[in-house]
């Protein structure tokens, strides 16, 4: 990181400045040849006898080392976030360009000539907005950070919290239909069921999870156990005993909230980090059981044709007793899509609610208490066990649902589906809205999960790149390197500010840092 | 009996390996109190280094004794897995000290789908195949059942953790880089009061697990002659396990810890069943951390207001 003492740079040190930057370049340079020379510079494939042979990539080494000392260098020379992103980008704007030109010989040198005129803007307009920003340092003195409790106006707050809310639900309502209107069923498929439907299952996930780590402050690992609870509830008792969705669905989520009560039992005398890690092995174990009991999951092999979802006894057929003869439309896929579309949002809708209801009951103040101190919680009389209990059976329950859900969507289940990954991206989710909060946890999953899929969509990268490159291969690389990122400009999530359950005259939205996150 | 002393000499050799991960977890768990998550990916990405080396050595550099090979391979790994877990720490922990409790936690989840996803769209998804090496055997006994056997590779990976943890022990007990490693780790802001550089005592923490974990992926690409990608999770996990087992915090228990989960896991794979040796490491993970939390050889943990 950049000295902060040298950002009030007087002309004079400019040079000593810019050696420094130098340095600085050097040095990141060098670690990164260090870093990319075994695994970036030397490829190891195996070719057809299964014998590996090395690849030499050395220019990747090259462009790397150059691309990472320069945006160094231009993240030293300027004190301004805003200027160091422009730089930055224009940095690889031009490092793109000429990558282009060496490599994709046919490339068109008007878009060569383009991307460099674009990123020499880009510096320009980093070094313009670094000095802005020094000159405006210099005439004003910055105000004292206002005491972070009163940080946010009290009513405005939560009236722009409900406003916010009421527009999400309003947008999430008529998604569907928009797009439906817009691109027709056959275009519009692909945006309700793999954005929309997909979304709003994690935030389902997610404000499921966030009753067990936002609310009870209980970090659990192995929280996609419950949602393979619930999936395969549904998908053996509907292929084994022909039971109904409608029926599978509160059996699902009783079956995992049961689960949910047996995992919690033996691990509530535990703390914090250790908890974290029982609940990742108890997702293991679960795992390797569905994988491994062949006789009654098929194993890998996964169940089929698990029966699809019915509008309440009407299959999406274009059969005679179908949904659309019976309703006198014209029969198209689509609809079984929007139907899913509307359900997950309802089951999601109804976690929220349920969560928001129980906040202002006894039990979920006794949460709030635990997560905040958990020996003031049994100094003052509130049964722990009990607490922690409902935490877990009630999110472990929310997880069935929501996994019924995936089964009746997918038609088709297996074990990959519930690897620790899933268990890693939900609690990511809750983590990145900020823990406790359900606007920031649904925020989090939309740019996660809808972010990931845009990646799909980039195919024009291709062009450039070639037709091997395929941008959704780098989506959990993308994934993983944005929650370090997260962490470390906003480690209490989005929605950096909570609003408390229960409050003496006026309520004030609060800020994260002050909450608790809880020991377990 | 045969079975039993042939399955014993499997679980030491396994364990061993998981004895050099978990004193990675220990080490960094005891300084700053946190599951360093991405530890069994860089253990992934140490054998893939080691790997990597191998092939340069003995393709492009024309090494053709395999004993100098793979004692360069070593100490190449450990210095290139340093260096990546040193610039890891740098990044992606550093900057969260002081932050609240579960940051550097989530901060490791996504470091270890970044080094997982990283090594794979580098690499390829494939498993990478080495041909067998050392592939000679002692015959330990002969003329029961099946002859019992020692392989070469298994008496490598023994020595080489044996002799580095004796050297690596000695660091720790005998040096002042060790002494103020221990220091840091008794009380950090005391330790700073008397001088002493946490930040680099920390770095320097992470860069010897990260040794550690660089001579237990070139011993399991030894063992098993094959990576890939996806080989760190459960080592890591396991190497967790055994850690936690032998206490968090003591590193003559993370060895000892990880000696028993070899154990475990080897004989439940023999005698039980090789589907379910993973829950039967995941089940003495939970069983301890229930009915036993400090460990064997750990402190037990005082709770205070």
């Amino acid at each position: 990181m950049p000295d902060a003492a040298a950002s009030d740079a007087v002309p004079s040190k400019t040079q000593n400045r810019f050696i420094a930057a130098l340095r600085d370049a050097a040095f990141v340079g060098l670690i990164t040849a260090g870093l990319s020379f075994p695994l970036i510079a030397l490829r190891a494939e195996a070719d057809m006898n299964n014998h590996l042979e090395l690849q030499q990539r050395w220019s990747w080494l090259v462009s790397a080392t150059i691309a990472m000392a320069a945006s160094r260098f231009i993240a030293s020379i300027f004190d301004r976030l805003v200027a160091r992103i422009v730089g930055v980008t224009g940095v690889w704007l031009i490092l793109f360009a000429g990558g282009t030109a060496y490599y994709a010989t046919d490339t068109h040198p008007g878009v060569i000539a383009g991307c460099v005129l674009a990123g020499l803007i880009a510096i320009g307009l980093a070094a313009a907005l670094n000095r802005s920003s020094v000159d405006a340092g210099r005439t004003e003195t910055r105000p004292a950070e206002p005491s972070r409790f009163y940080r946010l106006d009290t009513s405005g707050g939560s009236l722009a919290g409900n406003l916010i809310s009421i527009a999400a639900l309003g947008c999430a309502i008529a998604f569907p239909l928009v797009v439906l209107a817009w691109l027709g069923p056959q275009g519009s498929l692909k945006w309700i069921n793999n954005y929309g439907v997909q979304i709003l299952i994690y935030v389902m996930l997610g404000w499921g999870l966030n009753i067990v780590v936002g609310l009870a402050g209980l970090l659990d690992l192995g929280y996609v156990a419950f949602y393979a609870v619930g999936c395969y509830a549904y998908a053996l008792l509907a292929t084994k005993f022909g039971l109904s969705f409608w029926l599978c669905l509160p059996l699902a989520g009783v079956l995992a909230a049961f689960w949910g009560i047996l995992l919690g039992f033996p691990v509530l005398r535990l703390r914090g980090d250790y908890l974290a890690i029982v609940t990742l092995a108890f997702g293991e174990i679960i795992n390797i059981v569905l994988t491994n009991w062949v006789d009654l999951t098929n194993g890998d092999a996964g169940i089929p044709s698990i029966p699809r979802i019915t509008f309440f006894g009407l299959p999406f057929t274009a059969a005679d007793d179908g949904f659309a003869a019976r309703f006198g439309i014209e029969f198209s896929p689509i609809h079984r899509n929007i139907f899913l579309f509307y359900l997950i949002l309802a089951l999601a809708l109804l976690t929220n609610f349920v969560t928001l209801r129980l906040r202002r009951l006894p039990i979920g103040r006794a949460w709030e208490a635990l997560r905040e101190d958990e020996i003031a919680c049994r100094s003052l009389g509130i049964n722990t066990t009990s607490t922690k209990l409902t935490a877990f059976a009630l999110g472990a329950m929310f997880g069935g649902f929501a996994g019924a859900f995936f089964a009746v969507r997918q038609g088709f289940v297996n074990p990959n589906s519930f690897t620790f990954s899933e268990s890693a991206s939900i609690l990511a989710m809750v983590v990145l809205g900020g823990m406790g909060s359900q606007i920031g946890v649904a925020l989090a999953a939309a740019v996660m999960i809808g972010g990931t899929e845009l990646l799909r969509e980039l195919d024009f990268l291709k062009v450039l790149f070639g037709a091997a490159f395929d941008p959704s291969q780098y989506r959990m690389l993308i994934f993983g390197f944005g929650m370090v990122a997260m962490m470390i400009w906003k480690p209490r999530g989005l929605v950096s500010t909570r609003s408390p359950s229960i409050f003496l005259k006026q309520r004030k939205a609060i800020a994260g840092a002050l909450v608790k996150e809880g020991h377990g | 009996m045969e079975n039993f002393l042939q399955q014993l000499i499997n679980g030491i050799t396994l364990g061993s390996i998981y004895g050099l991960i978990a004193i990675g977890y220990t080490m960094v768990f005891g300084i700053i109190g946190m599951v360093n998550f991405a530890h069994g990916d860089v253990f992934m990405v140490s054998a893939f280094i080691a790997l990597i080396i191998f092939l340069a050595l003995t393709q492009l550099l024309g090494v053709s004794s395999i004993y100098v090979a793979i004692f360069i391979v070593l100490l190449a790994s450990m210095l290139l897995t340093s260096l990546w877990n040193w610039t890891i720490e740098r990044v992606a922990y550093r900057p969260l000290r002081g932050s609240f409790r579960l940051a550097p936690l989530i901060s490791a989840i996504g470091m270890s789908i970044f080094l997982m996803n990283f090594v794979q769209a580098v690499q390829g998804p494939r498993n990478k195949p080495l041909p067998p090496m050392f592939n000679e055997v002692i015959h330990v006994t002969s003329g029961g059942a099946f002859d019992v056997t020692l392989a070469y590779k298994q008496i490598i990976i023994v020595a080489v953790t044996a002799v580095l943890l004796a050297g690596f022990w000695y660091l720790v007990q005998k040096t002042p880089l060790g002494r103020a490693q221990r220091a840091v780790e008794q009380d950090r802001r005391m330790a700073a009061l008397l001088g002493i550089d946490v930040d680099r005592t920390v770095s320097i923490t992470f860069v010897m697990g990260a040794a550690l974990a660089a001579v237990a992926g070139t011993l399991y690409l030894v063992n098993y002659g094959v990576v890939s990608f996806s080989d760190g999770f459960t080592p890591g996990v396991k190497a967790f396990t055994a850690a936690v087992l032998g206490g968090i915090g003591s590193i003559p228990g993370a060895v000892l810890g990880g000696l028993m989960i070899g154990l475990i896991e080897t004989l439940w794979a023999a005698y039980v069943s090789n589907d379910y040796k993973n829950v039967a490491a995941f089940s003495v993970l939970i069983i301890v951390l229930i009915f036993m939390p400090s460990g064997l050889l750990g402190k037990p943990e005082v709770e205070k207001v």
